[in-house]
Order: structure tokens, then C-alpha cells, then sequence
């Protein structure tokens, strides 16, 4: 070998270690950046919430007055507005979401199944303000005229679908567009749960001479129980954490009610309508940062109680993929 | 099992085979569950149908090429031109901050950081909590980083708030396609001496750049119709002029340009709205059909090779 190309050598040679010096440091560094933004906004809420800290304190909490005229702030209309929207949506959305995961991994013809699938997830794919826009303009009305008198006739006893009001904006609205949110997710999880399910213990079942409910219940349902709760959980923190659709539906009322007709707030929506009304560092700005923090707290705990339960399912990257989708 | 309990009637070896008692029972909440799950999966359909058949016949008579070129005028007039500029631009930037952190955070995860290692889980705990932001927290986030300090909204601010909602779908989908390289790949240009960087760089990166690329097209399209995040970020823009300059003041965009329409209930503005969301709508739907086209065709050279 000539010195030259020996010398080429030993260059080749470092200059592939400086890579992978250099390599190895850039990607460690972009892989911190998700810690960092996680650390920055968790800074950001708790020091911009500062004045309502201090001067609400925990009562904040569960106080349910939100007067900016008086400089009286309390969260806990929102909580409960959060809450009920998310219940609502929840209801309905689990049945009707394990329900489809169902029929695209164990009824639906391969065919259907083929178009099926993605159209559901196409749901997911509908940007939150226009959801909202459609809902504003189309559905509530319908929900004043059809939906409101219809279940004030039926279930008015209960006390929750109390008399029919005039807008149709109202947490009962809200809710309803959440479900329609979080279906996709949940149909989509669940059916990949569903799939997983070996076809040795299905047909074993079927052999042993099952019925098909007989089979999701005994051996499908059982198998995917906490992928499925998981599913569930992840689900209800895109429903806790959805502002503009809400923000546009839900028609901003101060006050609890019984009755799901009436306007409402949740926490998002709160913000979303009035952070732009602030100046900077007053209590107001502060109670609205207050909320978020709240807000960030539940969406924390969300992530991390679908984590735990789902185990070795890892749900949170078929949710990457539902979201996206 | 009790075998006859529930049916005692005599042997008869001519009847038709068709189930009665127990068996009808069962059978029968079967199917009950097979029409229910069904007709979840046709009411998802129906409820899709709906609001883009509620969206597309709103929005289809505002429809033209001159409503896609030419800016807004007065509060119903014109078209949607600098807010697709807006909107373009922004997600442009936002993209090219959040593709090449969130495959940068692929290749350590995979390449770099020691499977199941305390590090390694640490930082894929970070990207699910991240992931898990409520995108309105986001927003306020990049009021303080950004808009507070420069005392002014920004289409820089509004691009940055959107990388927040893309990295983690992107750092996401990089490594699940940056764990599908086999592994004999990265042996092999290790038997050759190769440096790891450019393993990296000439072998592993294209072989999983059709996959890296369908899960940035998905993140950005996801991110293309976000509000939230813009709400404090980029929000307060003048709505009949074209804004180039993302460094500048709000950029108009469509989004919170829907947004604000909605609020405003004056029914002649609605028509610029829902052309609007039909355009936006559109984009999105077809980002997602052609990434499951060109997704399918992949899955399949897999299969077949």
C-alpha cells in the first residue's frame, strides 16, 4: 500500500469517528428536545399561573364563581363542565367504538373491512374547527329542534334533559361532537387489539362450539381487557383536551346546571374564549393559566394511566397512528 | 353442562337441525351483537357522510379557481388566497423545525440509545406525554416562549407551535420504520468497517425513507388543520392582506380564519368559510388517502420480496 492511500486511510478513519461523534451528539440532542419542551411547558403554566397560585391557592379547585369584572376566579364550573362534556362523550363513543373495532376485525367482510377501517379513521382526520364550524351551523340546530324535545319527552324524569332551549349550544352539543372525535380512536385501537387475538384460541372456541358473542366474551374480550381500557383512557384525554370545537359548541354558561341543554364551559373552552381578553401578568391572566395547569395535570396522568394499563400493548403508538390517520 | 335440561322433548330424528331453547337463545344474542357492532360501524360511516356532505355543499358554490387566488375582501367578498399562503408557509416552517428533530430523535432511539435502557424508556415517556398535550396548553406555551417577549404574534410563532404538534408524531413514526431495517443491514456495513454515521446516513436512512416520509406528510396534515395551537400564537392578523414575512406580524391563515367566521354570526360571511373548509378538508383527506396508497403499495413489495 502506498503511504498516500495509507494516509487516506487513517483519515477516512477519523473523520468516520468525528461522524460519529458528531452523529451520535446531534441525535442525542434532538431526542432531549421533546424532555425539554415537556420541562419548559410545565414551567411556563406554573410561573405564568403564579398569581392565581398564590392567590386562590386549592380552593381554586372546586370555587365555582368566575367574575373577571370582580377579580374572582374559581375552576370548578369548568371542572365539572370538562367532566360532563367528556362523560357524554365517553358513553357514547366506547360502545360504538369496541363495537366497530368488532365488526372490522372479526364480522366485516375482507372487502368491507378494506374500506371500512380507514373510513372511520378518516373521523380523525377532520380538523377540530371545522367539526365545530358544521356543528354550530347544522348540527345544533338540530339538536334544539329534534334531539332536545325528543329526549326531554322520553327521559325528562331523569332530570338531566331538562326543558329545550334556543340556542342548541350546550354541553349535551358538546359532548355529542367529542363522541364523534374519540369513535375513531377507540375503533381503531380496539381493532387492532381484536386482531391480535391468536386465531389458534378463537377457533378453538368456535370448534368447542361457541357462539360468536360467546367467543368475543369468553376469549377476545378477556385477552385485551387492558389494551381496551387503555384504548378507552386515551380516548378520554383527547376529549378533555379539545378546545376550539368545544369552545365553538358548547355556548360558554357560567354556571352548573342539572340539565345537559344548558350552556356550559370546560376548561379548554374557557381559555380558548378569553386568554385573548388578558393583560399579561394580572390575576386573570393568571386564573386562566391556573387553568391550563389543571388541564396539563389531567392530561399527564391520562397519558400515563393508559401506559400502565395497557402493559405490553403499546397503545400509544397505534394512537400516534389513529391520530394521524 | 346439563345436556337435556332444557330440552325434554322426545328424540325425533325427522325434525329439521334448526336450534330451539338454550341454543336459540344463544344464537339469538349473537346475532344481536354482530347487528349492533355493524351498525356502529354504519353510523361512524354515516356521521363521516354527513359532515362532508354538510361541509361540500356549503362550501362547493363558494368554490373557484378565483376564490383560491385572490385575497379576501370586505367581510364576504372575494377568496382565500394569503390565508393558504398563511397556512402554506406555516406549516412549511413548522416542518422543516419538526422533521429533522423528530427523525434525528428516531435514529437515537434506535441507533444510538442501548435498547431498554433507563434513558431510552425516559425519552419514549416524553414523547407520549408530549404527544398527550392538550394542544391549547401548547399554545399558551408558545404565548410565553415567543409572543410575550416580542410583544407581538407571529407567523414564527405560530410554525414553531406547530413543529410542538408534529415532533412527536414524526420522532414516532421515524423509529417504528427505523425498527423495521432488518438488522443484517446494519452487520453488514459493520463487517465492512463502516463508520456508524454513514451506515446511518447511506444505508439505514434510505432504506426507511418511504416510511419516514408517510408519517411526515400524515403529522403535517394533522397539523395543517390545527387551531389551538395558533390561538395565541398567530391569531391577530390583518385578514385582507398577504403576509410573506413569518418574522413579521400574524400571518393570516385558514384555520383561524374558520374560526373566526364561525364567531362572528353573520350568516353572508359563512360562504367564504365553508369554501374554506372544503379546501382544507380536501387537503387533509387527500394527504391521508394518497400516504394509505402509497403505504399499501409498500406493505406489499415487503410481502412480495
Amino acid at each position: 500500500m502506498s503511504p498516500g492511500a495509507a494516509r487516506k486511510r487513517v483519515q477516512t478513519r477519523r473523520a468516520g469517528r468525528a461522524g460519529d461523534t458528531i452523529l451520535r451528539g446531534l441525535s442525542a440532542a434532538a431526542a432531549l428536545v421533546a424532555v425539554l419542551i415537556l420541562a419548559g411547558v410545565i414551567w411556563q403554566l406554573v410561573s405564568a399561573a403564579r398569581p392565581s397560585l398564590s392567590k386562590n391557592g386549592l380552593g381554586f379547585l372546586w370555587h365555582t364563581t368566575w367574575q373577571p369584572n370582580f377579580n374572582q376566579f374559581g375552576a370548578g364550573a369548568l371542572i365539572y363542565g370538562t367532566a360532563v362534556s367528556s362523560a357524554i362523550a365517553l358513553m357514547l363513543a366506547a360502545p360504538l367504538g369496541i363495537g366497530i373495532g368488532l365488526y372490522l376485525s372479526m364480522m366485516a367482510p375482507r372487502g368491507v373491512r378494506r374500506i371500512v377501517g380507514p373510513l372511520v379513521e378518516m373521523l380523525a382526520a377532520i380538523p377540530s374547527v371545522i367539526l365545530g364550524f358544521w356543528g354550530v351551523i347544522v348540527f345544533a340546530p338540530v339538536v334544539r329542534d329534534r334531539i332536545e324535545p325528543w329526549l326531554h319527552s322520553t327521559l325528562g324524569f331523569l332530570g338531566i334533559f331538562g326543558a329545550p332551549q334556543t340556542t342548541g349550544l350546550s354541553t349535551l352539543t358538546a359532548g355529542l361532537i367529542l363522541a364523534i372525535m374519540v369513535v375513531p380512536i377507540i375503533a381503531s385501537l380496539s381493532r387492532d387489539l381484536f386482531s391480535t387475538v391468536p386465531p389458534e384460541l378463537t377457533q378453538g372456541a368456535e370448534a368447542l362450539g361457541a357462539t360468536r358473542w360467546e367467543v368475543i366474551r369468553g376469549v377476545v374480550f378477556p385477552s385485551t381487557v387492558s389494551g381496551v381500557a387503555a384504548a378507552v383512557v386515551l380516548g378520554l384525554g383527547r376529549a378533555l383536551g379539545e378546545a376550539i370545537a368545544v369552545a365553538q359548541v358548547i355556548g360558554d354558561g357560567n354556571a352548573i346546571h342539572a340539565s345537559l341543554f344548558e350552556p356550559g364551559a370546560t376548561l379548554t373552552s374557557r381559555i380558548a374564549l378569553q386568554f385573548q381578553q388578558t393583560t399579561p401578568h394580572t390575576l386573570y391572566a393568571g386564573a386562566l393559566f391556573h387553568l391550563a395547569l389543571i388541564l396539563l395535570v389531567i392530561a399527564l396522568l391520562t397519558t400515563l394511566t393508559a401506559r400502565t394499563i395497557a402493559g405490553r400493548f403499546d397503545v400509544e403508538r397505534r394512537y400516534a397512528r389513529a391520530v394521524t390517520a | 353442562m346439563s345436556a337435556v335440561a332444557y330440552d325434554d322433548r322426545p328424540f325425533d330424528p325427522t325434525a329439521p337441525l334448526t336450534s330451539s331453547g338454550n341454543l336459540r337463545r344463544r344464537m339469538l344474542v349473537s346475532r344481536l351483537v354482530t347487528v349492533a357492532s355493524s351498525a356502529s360501524a354504519l353510523l361512524a360511516v354515516a356521521v363521516l357522510a354527513i359532515v362532508l356532505w354538510g361541509v361540500a355543499s356549503r362550501g362547493a358554490s363558494a368554490l373557484s379557481l378565483k376564490f383560491l387566488v385572490t385575497n379576501p375582501i370586505g367581510l364576504s367578498g372575494g377568496g382565500i388566497a394569503n390565508a393558504l399562503i398563511g397556512t402554506g408557509l406555516m406549516v412549511a416552517l413548522g416542518a422543516a423545525i419538526a422533521i429533522p428533530v423528530g427523525v434525528l430523535t428516531g435514529v437515537y432511539l434506535t441507533e444510538f440509545a442501548r435498547p431498554r435502557s433507563r434513558l431510552a424508556a425516559g425519552l419514549k415517556l416524553a414523547l407520549d406525554l408530549m404527544q398527550g398535550l392538550p394542544t391549547i396548553v401548547i399554545g399558551l406555551f408558545i404565548y410565553g416562549l415567543v409572543v410575550l417577549p416580542q410583544s407581538k404574534e407571529s407567523g414564527f410563532a405560530g410554525a414553531l407551535a406547530l413543529s410542538i404538534v408534529m415532533l412527536p408524531l414524526i420522532a414516532r413514526a421515524s423509529q417504528e420504520v427505523l425498527l423495521l431495517v432488518p438488522g443484517t443491514l446494519r452487520e453488514a456495513a459493520d463487517a465492512l468497517g463502516v463508520s456508524r454515521w454513514r451506515t446511518v446516513r447511506g444505508v439505514i436512512l434510505p432504506s426507511a425513507a418511504g416510511g419516514i416520509a408517510t408519517g411526515a406528510i400524515l403529522s403535517i396534515a394533522r397539523a395543517a388543520g390545527e387551531t389551538a395551537p395558533l390561538l395565541f400564537a398567530d391569531s391577530i392578523f390583518n385578514p385582507d392582506a398577504t403576509e410573506l414575512n413569518l418574522f413579521g406580524h400574524g400571518v393570516p391563515n385558514i384555520p383561524v380564519m374558520i374560526l373566526t367566521t364561525s364567531d362572528l354570526a353573520i350568516p353572508e360571511a359563512f360562504a367564504r368559510a365553508w369554501g374554506a373548509s372544503l379546501v382544507l378538508l380536501t387537503a387533509i383527506l387527500a394527504a391521508n388517502i394518497l400516504t394509505r396508497v402509497l403505504l399499501g403499495r409498500d406493505a406489499a413489495r415487503r410481502g412480495g420480496a
